[in-house]
């Protein structure tokens, strides 16, 4: 079934992709992980991929630190010093106005206002308030665009997550990085194109789940794949003990033997395509260790990303592990940090689970920056909803905990298209209400989507009759956040 | 130094494709090219449909200009703002404002319009115009008018076997093709056995069918294997996918439940052959039929049945809103119900009237409301709090010796099962504004979409929903069950979408055969076994897959199966035949899921780390060596290797699996354990056997390719089974690393180096492509 177009475009991937070599293996074949829908069985009319931005992307690749769980924004990045002020006394109905609750604190009978226990300071030339908690953050204030309107209408975990996930609270819809996999393949044809990354800290913490990095109603090529610094950095990927790569490599060659003389019978084009298949997972079985081995990284990027770095599964490590996979040419990496459930103890687990999280986050922009991959490379760093200005359970000023916010909250950006250096939005001196430029769910998904060069409203799959985007039926772009 | 040449090229490419795409999307819902006589249903419709429905369509609200096309009287109107004029005038293309706006060049009036990102073929718009000069003449949607039985075409009398093929070879007859030869009886046998009952044939079995002679030596094959209780397996494989079934309640902190006894009696009912009507209804309407039934010795499995109106999954998050997922629950079941017996595309109209099909905001709350009325809870409790959230039932320890005889119950520990019930007193039903849960419209009466059929004279609960299913003038209910089974045995339905019939779904490829088979099926008493038989004893499905030059060029997706098609079996089966091949398959049927290897930490770095669900416990023995369908499915974290091989997540009902072609693939089949152990008992048995090595080399390749292989093949084998041999001579560690692996009982072999060979080479007969195929 070749195609003219096709080969094309091929060609071109091919010439790019073989200039970078990143991961020090040249080889060649071209895998359904590089064009994902190739080897899919069935009609060529609804496997043909889209291939390619709609427009020239600004950012190649995305790096999302999803920060899970929901950290407090105003711990972090929406500064409200009137919270202190007010500390104890009542959110005035007016503000709440109407918005529901959860179970949690509905049976509350009164909404005792709290403000931060961490200090606040200004940094970088943008001056941007950022807590004490986050030192090496605040260090790279004009590398970053700090997002404090992000809003949405989950309350609960699961739909929030896979809101942001998927662009639907419920369903099965295709994660952000299965569209990113779908729409534009993958640069390196020896690793998937969108990788999954967790790691736990130690505060509160909620379970993450496959629905979150699901292909949904695409193939399942194009499902996140996990990937982990152990010793099985992919699923299946090591030699059985008592098998070597010698031993492998005689398997494989007898093996296409027999199969090609299958074909010589049935000449049924799957099994040519099966037969790639296997020498593409014989070259995924050296270049996947290659890559996911942090021992062999220089001391200063060691050092830059802190000692936790080289502890398998840590979020430093799994940091480390996102930079190298996207210098790799993986389209999507997607991590998930998990403890920033806060609803009691906030002050006791927050510094903690900052703890886990500052340094690498940091030390990975500044590691893009240096080596000239920061332009193509979006990182995104943030959680699912934001938390109350007032306090859950027992009110105590150096004591308290919040429930969930889905009003406002901050997340930040950095990199391939964004304006660095800059904050977006305000809410109210009180931190419950939007006030100026508030970024919606579907908004943020059209940015990043922008970003990658391509449109929102453009990007379609026809499922079952209709054409879906991760947009869904809503979503602009903003401006505002862009370069 | 190339950034700019990149681009360029990113572009210039992507233009290519660009059209390319385009194209291909259009010619996916119209035939190539124009054709002399059009029709509305083939032709016309599905051109409306996808491009001008969603704004000249069913849902009022966004309508615009007041102009719909969906209706016959919407396509023949004056225009609003220009009464003389008319969208379409009979015969006269140049008059009618459809042809004029599809082939303005004003961007202003041009229809579709840029921003939708749709457009037009030019084919497309000479239909269109073709259509309206031929008097555009308006017909019924095909999958609206109930099925009927046209009489048979002409065909080749020495190829046909029954009525299937005189439809399929006429078709093909009419493209250029004709019929593949027989297919051989190694291959026939593979095939038939994975089919009816997901398994290998074993050796014996095919000694036995090469041995017979006789003309009905194949219909034998065949009527023992749909006695086979393995038949109830295979077929509830399918069912389980489309009831969503798992064994966890399925969001975050996703504690175990025990649904497992209403997949038993998913089994039960294959077996039984109870009728796809009896199948249907218990599992829709068992407890109201129970209730009327008190007397009948069935009553209670009727409730059990209705199990699969529970399977949805279930929140265990603290702090939910209880509505706002009690809403959800019934959503997943009125949604269900349309894509898995009706194959309508039912929740488009959740938020608003349909876009494309003839479905109002109200009629999708009117089939709501039947799944609204029983008494239940959006959180029923947190993680733990039960594994199965009432209404419920408890099966004791007597009924499993009795009634349930059919439910492998192994302990003596308290079951409970969800089931439906509805409460005694009538719960009003809203629309939902824009599908909020908390958004009151008007209250609405039991209904169903009535272009379908209307609702009357039915009783006003999920019973008299089943009897509307089944009534003789329900155009849906047959056709839709059976192109699914079509689907089964062919890789391909007669309809594509077996989950749409809609007017954005597939038209089928052989209308006449499909209604031919549902009103068969209908007037034969909804006998699926029967069904079953009519498929595989068709010359159609005895085809050889063998592609030749002709198929490729005029049929890729054998659509019109002058072939059979080679299928890789699905992830479950590909467990099956591992471990069938290798001879440590156990084949118990039922009872609680289990927990084979699988790789470490693989529940615990993804869970919250409470509940029973936080860390995996594997099982051991016998247990580890049970079927595919068994396997723990803990829906935040389903088995990996199931979904490397496309098995669904089972979040919510799916009729449709895709099937891929990967590296993760070629990766599981090379290193899960199970391929692995498998490999290395069958070396042991062998090696025991004290046979010759080219009669192990045999017996291998024939437990798992299910033919002898041929003399080139053997000779393969053998060279890299002494390969092997050499090579590990001088490797002891190796060896004895190899002999460990699996828990399965490890028996002593004396030469050690030659298991070890043997070993490695029934492991590449598992990696050949052949193996996972369904030839």
């Amino acid at each position: 079934m070749e195609n003219e177009f096709l080969k094309n475009r091929l060609n071109v991937n091919r010439r790019h992709f073989l200039g970078k070599a990143a991961v020090g293996l040249g080889s060649m074949a071209l895998g359904s992980m590089m064009m994902p829908d190739l080897f899919k069985t069935g009609d060529l009319a609804s496997s043909f991929p889209l291939g390619l931005p709609h427009f020239a992307p600004k950012a190649k690749r995305v790096i999302y630190l999803f920060q899970n769980g929901a950290p407090s924004q105003l711990e972090s990045f929406d500064y409200k010093p009137m919270l202190n002020k007010l500390a104890g006394q009542d959110l005035p109905e007016s503000i709440r106005n109407g918005q529901r609750l959860t179970g949690m604190t509905s049976g509350q009978s009164n909404f005792p206002m709290v403000g931060s226990y961490f200090k606040f300071n200004q940094h970088g030339k943008s001056g941007a308030w950022i807590s004490e908690l986050f030192p090496n953050i605040a260090k790279i204030a004009d590398d970053i665009c700090i997002v404090k309107t992000m809003n949405t209408e989950a309350i609960n975990h699961d739909p929030a997550l896979t809101f942001l996930q998927t662009g639907a609270q419920v369903g099965n819809r295709p994660s952000m990085g299965a569209w990113m996999s779908y729409g534009l393949g993958s640069e390196n044809q020896n690793l998937p194109a969108f990788c999954v990354l967790l790691s736990r800290g130690r505060g509160n913490g909620q379970g993450v789940y496959s629905k979150l990095w699901t292909n949904g109603f695409l193939d399942s090529t194009h499902q996140g794949v996990v990937f982990s610094s152990g010793e099985d950095p992919i699923l299946y990927l090591n030699n059985p003990e008592g098998t070597d790569k010698t031993s492998r490599r005689r398997m494989l060659d007898k093996l296409a033997e027999l199969n090609h003389l299958g074909f010589d019978q049935n000449a049924d084009p799957e099994v040519e395509a099966k037969i790639k298949q296997y020498e593409m997972a014989y070259r995924m079985q050296t270049a996947v260790p290659e890559l996911t081995d942090l021992s062999k990284e220089p001391d200063h990027i060691i050092k830059m990303y802190g000692p936790d770095c080289l502890v398998p599964g840590t979020y430093a490590a799994n940091a480390l592990l996102a930079r190298k996979l996207s210098e790799s040419g993986v389209r999507f990496v997607q991590l998930y940090h998990q403890g920033w459930d806060q609803h009691g103890n906030l002050t006791g687990e927050m510094p903690l689970q900052a703890e886990d999280v500052d340094r690498a986050s940091a030390a990975l922009v500044t590691d893009l920056k240096q080596r000239g991959l920061l332009d193509e490379t979006l990182v995104i760093w943030g959680g699912e909803f934001g938390r109350t200005n007032y306090s859950q359970g027992k009110f105590g000023v150096d004591n308290y905990g919040r429930d969930h916010h889905p009003r406002a909250y901050s997340i930040w950006m950095a990199g391939g298209g964004i304006k660095g250096g800059t904050v977006y939005g305000e809410t109210d001196e009180l931190g419950y209400n939007i006030i100026k430029d508030p970024v919606h769910i579907h908004d943020f998904h059209a940015t990043v989507m922008h970003c990658m060069g391509l449109n929102h409203e453009a990007m379609t799959y026809k499922h079952l009759g209709r054409r879906y985007r991760l947009t869904d039926i809503a979503g602009k772009v903003i401006p505002g956040l862009l370069a | 130094m190339n950034k700019k040449l990149i681009n360029k090229a990113f572009f210039l490419v992507f233009t290519l494709t660009g059209i390319v795409f385009i194209n291909f999307e259009c010619t996916d819902s119209t035939a190539q090219g124009v054709p002399d006589v059009i029709d509305y249903n083939f032709h016309v419709r599905p051109i409306l449909s996808d491009r001008c429905f969603a704004c000249h369509g069913p849902d009022e609200k966004k309508r615009e200009a007041n102009l719909r096309l969906d209706t016959e009287d919407g396509a023949f109107a004056a225009l609003q703002d220009n009464p003389k004029a008319h969208v379409v005038v009979k015969g006269n293309p140049q008059k009618s404002d459809l042809f004029q706006r599809i082939i303005s060049k004003d961007t202003s009036l041009r229809m579709p319009p840029p921003n939708s990102n749709l457009t037009l073929t030019e084919d497309e718009i000479k239909i269109i115009e073709k259509w309206i000069s031929q008097g555009a003449k308006v017909k019924k949607h095909w999958a609206f008018i109930p099925p009927e039985k046209s009489p048979l075409p002409k065909a080749d009398k020495d190829w046909v076997n029954n009525e299937i093929d005189y439809f399929v070879f006429d078709k093909m007859k009419s493209l250029g093709l004709s019929p593949s030869e027989q297919v051989d009886k190694e291959s026939l046998l593979k095939r038939v056995s994975f089919d009816l009952v997901g398994l290998p044939p074993t050796i014996e079995m095919q000694e036995a069918f090469l041995k017979d002679e006789s003309p009905e030596a194949y219909e034998k094959v065949v009527n023992q294997l749909l006695k086979n209780q393995h038949f109830g397996e295979r077929m509830a494989l399918n069912w389980l996918d489309i009831a969503r079934y798992a064994d966890s309640h399925g969001y975050q902190d996703d504690g175990l439940r025990t649904m497992w006894p209403w997949r038993d009696w998913v089994i039960h009912a294959f077996n039984s052959n109870y009728t796809y009507k009896k199948f249907i209804t218990w599992q829709l309407a068992g407890d109201i039929l129970a209730d009327k039934m008190k007397w009948h010795p069935k009553a209670k499995e009727m409730k059990l049945a209705t199990g699969f109106n529970r399977n949805h999954k279930i929140t265990q998050e603290g702090g939910v809103i209880d509505e706002e997922y009690r809403v959800e629950y019934v959503t997943d079941r009125t949604n269900t119900f349309g894509k898995s017996i009706l194959a309508m595309t039912l929740e488009c109209a959740k938020c608003h009237t349909h876009k494309f099909d003839p479905i109002s905001h109200e009629e999708y709350y009117g089939t709501f409301a039947f799944f609204n009325q029983v008494p239940e809870r959006g959180i029923f409790g947190t993680i733990d709090a039960s594994f199965a959230d009432p209404p419920n039932m408890e099966i004791k320890n007597e009924d499993v010796k009795s009634i349930f005889n059919f439910i492998n119950k192994k302990d003596t520990t308290k079951l409970q099962v969800m089931i439906m019930k509805d409460s005694s007193v009538l719960q009003p039903t809203y629309i939902l504004e824009r599908g909020n849960y908390d958004s009151h419209g008007k209250v609405v009466d039991f209904t169903t979409p009535e272009a379908i059929l209307k609702f009357q004279n039915y009783e006003k609960n999920r019973l008299g929903l089943s009897q509307w299913l089944f009534d003789a003038k329900n155009p849906l209910t047959s056709r839709v069950y059976v192109n699914r089974i079509w689907d089964q045995f062919f890789g391909r339905g007669l309809v594509k979408t077996t989950g749409d019939f809609g007017m954005q779904g597939e038209l089928p490829t052989h209308p006449e055969l499909l209604d031919w088979l549902a009103a068969d099926f209908r007037q034969n008493g909804w006998n699926i076994k029967r069904l079953v038989k009519q498929i595989v004893m068709s010359s159609t499905y005895r085809q050889s897959s063998n592609v030749k030059k002709e198929h490729l060029q005029k049929d890729p997706e054998n659509k019109y199966l002058a072939r059979s098609t080679r299928m890789r079996i699905p992830a479950e089966m590909v467990r099956d035949h591992v471990l069938s091949a290798s001879g440590i398959l156990n084949e118990e049927i039922g009872g609680p899921s289990i927990k084979p290897y699988q790789p470490k930490g693989l529940w615990e770095v993804a869970t919250s780390g409470r509940g029973t669900l936080a860390t995996y416990v594997q099982d051991h023995g016998k247990d580890l060596y049970r079927r595919g369908m068994y396997v723990f499915i803990k829906r935040t974290v389903p088995p990996p290797a199931m979904l490397i091989f496309d098995a669904s997540n089972r979040d919510q009902c799916e009729v449709q699996r895709t099937r891929t072609n990967t590296p993760l693939q070629a990766l599981a089949m090379l290193n899960d354990p199970h391929v692995l152990e498998s490999s290395r008992v069958m070396a042991q048995e062998q090696m025991l056997k004290n046979i010759k090595i080219e009669e192990a080399l045999e017996n291998g390749f024939r437990s798992i390719i299910c033919r002898k292989p041929s003399k080139k093949e053997l000779m393969i084998l053998l060279s890299y089974y002494e390969d092997e041999k050499a090579f590990f001579k001088n490797e002891p560690k190796k060896t004895l690393a190899l002999q460990k692996i699996g828990e399965y009982e490890h028996k002593n072999v004396k030469d050690l180096v030659g298991f070890a060979a043997l070993l490695q080479t029934y492991q590449m007969i598992f990696n050949m492509e052949e193996t996972l195929i369904r030839v």
